[in-house]
């Protein structure tokens, strides 16, 4: 299934992570898995959190810009080709791959979660099921 | 008469009008006064309908505080009326054309006629030799050669004092340097501030400029601290030169040996001061805007126009000689425009190009700053969840198209930063629109 991945915009300057992180931690939100997208001039960050609706409006009350994007969380084996035997499902797929970036808080140690932002995530995530691609729920990712 | 400037033997002929007793000076503005408003009044209609409007005709004007009765000219009279709309003179007389930014996208336009050129280019003459400069100097004329009046205004200036011209226009730094150096160049025409970045390269690449003696340098605001600066580094005298594309272009007053002050060629331009709020004119010495009527263009005569230049004017003579009475040097307008490297620039302009791009106005702030002698331009944007994308190529598209939008509207490179909301100073509830670190 889908979930939603919150992104922020950056300044590329000092100090301009920690007042999210740190307004997320006063509010008691923890942060799943987070990367960090960066040009010269500015950033992205993207991150998981449990409930996304109640850390978007904390984030929001500082002032910042938050949009929610629906990326498909993707199990994969948790050994060398593993990441290459989804990417290559994928592939076959005909899906195009925006980004994606390890999901850090994992479940089970031989199983690995990759997160990934496809254009269109209704047809990747009907495409990837029907070539046995195993999608994670919520559940087994969060630990609901 | 300073033995440091004017050539010795007397002034070149071409400065006699700047030595004319005041009575007979007083007396050439009256009547080409006269002649300027009877030709405005004939040939343009919006001159003549604003004085209609004031039932006035070209025989109120009986002396030359009648002037205060004339209704102002603005810039955006030059551009409602884009692009012919205040000429006076038909095509077949009007032999160039200059143009230069205005407050939306369109340039505004200037004409001149032969004798326009004429008087343009006596004013620079007289302007040179103000400076001291003359025939035997080597000119090299980095002012821009194209749409701008800087640059052919200064070329022809010097051609008719005859001197020798190089006509090297802007840029190219060390080309700048080896052209100076090799051909022993005397006199140099820029702007202040890429003075100062061509001195500082010359000293890197040990360029020997002793030959260099005097500066003409306009275009841009400067202080009399940068003055003393490049004097004192360069060992050459630096003046102030000042004019504008809607009078004329460069050479509507200079600084002489004295640098105390602008000379202005009063037989061609009519001085005003007057208080921008309530448009009162005032006496000498009272700060405030300037206004400026041309007394002998031709092809379009300008009736009291606005400058938004914050001046005064100095009607005490001058230890030169000279019988024209002088303004302060520019600190300030009395608007939000800004001139950067030469080219005018509004806030409005920048937001317009906001608009055009993301449909509402995001807070923005413009940064001017001087690297290497070049006054640079930043926009910064904050960023609004309407244009926030989880995509890097989208808001480096949107960074793109904000940059070439903007420079087609200034003609102007700028740089865009996108910046996180509520990041820009805000006071009073309004945004502070421009910050201005050029430290002139």
């Amino acid at each position: 299934m889908k979930l939603q991945q919150l992104s922020l915009f950056l300044e590329n300057r000092p100090g301009q992570l920690r007042a999210p992180c740190e307004a997320l931690g006063k509010a008691g939100i923890d942060l799943l898995t987070m990367t960090l997208a960066d040009t010269t001039q500015f950033g992205i960050l993207r991150f998981i959190v449990a409930d996304p609706e109640r850390a978007r409006k904390v984030l929001e009350a500082e002032g910042m810009i938050v949009s929610v994007t629906e990326v498909v969380p993707i199990q994969v084996e948790n050994k060398p080709g593993g990441l290459a035997a989804v990417l290559g499902a994928i592939e076959a797929a005909g899906l195009g791959v925006e980004y994606m970036y390890d999901f850090a808080a994992r479940a089970t140690p031989d199983k690995a979660a990759i997160i990934f932002r496809f254009e269109d995530p209704d047809r990747a995530l009907e495409a990837l099921k029907a070539a046995g691609v195993r999608i994670l729920t919520s559940e087994e990712l969060l630990g609901r | 008469m300073s033995a440091w400037n004017d050539p010795p033997g007397g002034f070149h002929p071409v400065s006699t009008p700047d030595y004319l007793p005041r009575p007979q000076l007083l007396a050439i503005q009256l009547q080409r006064l006269q002649s300027t408003v009877a030709r405005a009044y004939d040939r343009v209609p919006l001159f003549r309908s604003r004085m209609e409007d004031r039932k006035l005709s070209p025989a109120s004007i009986r002396s030359l505080a009648d002037i205060g009765k004339l209704p102002f000219t603005v810039k955006a009279d030059l551009r409602d009326t884009y692009p012919f709309g205040l000429f006076a003179s038909p095509m077949e007389e009007i032999v160039r054309l200059h143009a230069s930014s205005g407050t939306t996208g369109k340039p505004i336009v200037v004409a001149y006629t032969q004798s326009d050129l004429d008087v343009w280019t006596e004013v620079m003459v007289r302007s040179f030799a103000a400076c001291g400069i003359h025939r035997g100097d080597v000119v090299q004329n980095a002012y821009g050669y194209g749409l701008f009046t800087g640059g052919l205004g200064m070329h022809y200036g010097g051609e008719a004092l005859g001197a020798t011209v190089i006509p090297i226009s802007g840029g190219n730094t060390e080309r700048q340097l080896m052209v100076m150096q090799d051909f022993g160049v005397t006199a140099l025409c820029c702007t202040p501030s890429y003075f100062l970045y061509l001195l500082e390269s010359a000293k890197e690449m040990k360029i020997d400029f002793s030959r260099l003696r005097v500066g003409v340098f306009g275009a841009e605001p400067w202080s009399e601290a940068m003055r003393d600066r490049i004097q004192a580094e360069s060992g050459i005298r630096a003046h102030d030169i000042y004019g504008l594309s809607e009078i004329i272009g460069p050479g509507v007053g200079i600084e002489c040996s004295h640098q105390h002050g602008l000379h202005v060629f009063e037989d061609h331009f009519y001085p005003e001061i007057i208080d921008p709020d309530t448009g009162e004119v005032l006496p000498d010495g009272g700060e405030g805007e300037l206004v400026l009527t041309t007394l002998s263009k031709q092809a379009m005569p300008m009736i009291r126009y606005r400058t938004r230049d914050v001046t005064s004017i100095m009607a005490e003579p001058c230890e030169c000689g000279r019988t024209l009475r002088r303004i302060r040097r520019i600190g300030r307008r009395s608007d939000d425009m800004l001139i950067i490297r030469g080219v005018n620039v509004f806030p409005s302009q920048v937001e317009t190009a906001l608009l055009r791009v993301e449909g509402t106005l995001p807070h923005y702030q413009i940064v001017l700053t001087r690297e290497k002698g070049l006054d640079q331009m930043e926009v910064k944007v904050e960023v609004t969840p309407e244009v926030f994308s989880d995509e890097i190529r989208k808001l480096e598209a949107l960074q793109q198209q904000l940059e070439s939008t903007i420079e087609n509207i200034l003609g102007l490179r700028v740089k865009v930063t996108l910046v996180q909301p509520r990041s820009l100073p805000r006071s009073e509830g309004k945004a502070r629109r421009v910050s201005d670190l050029r430290n002139v």
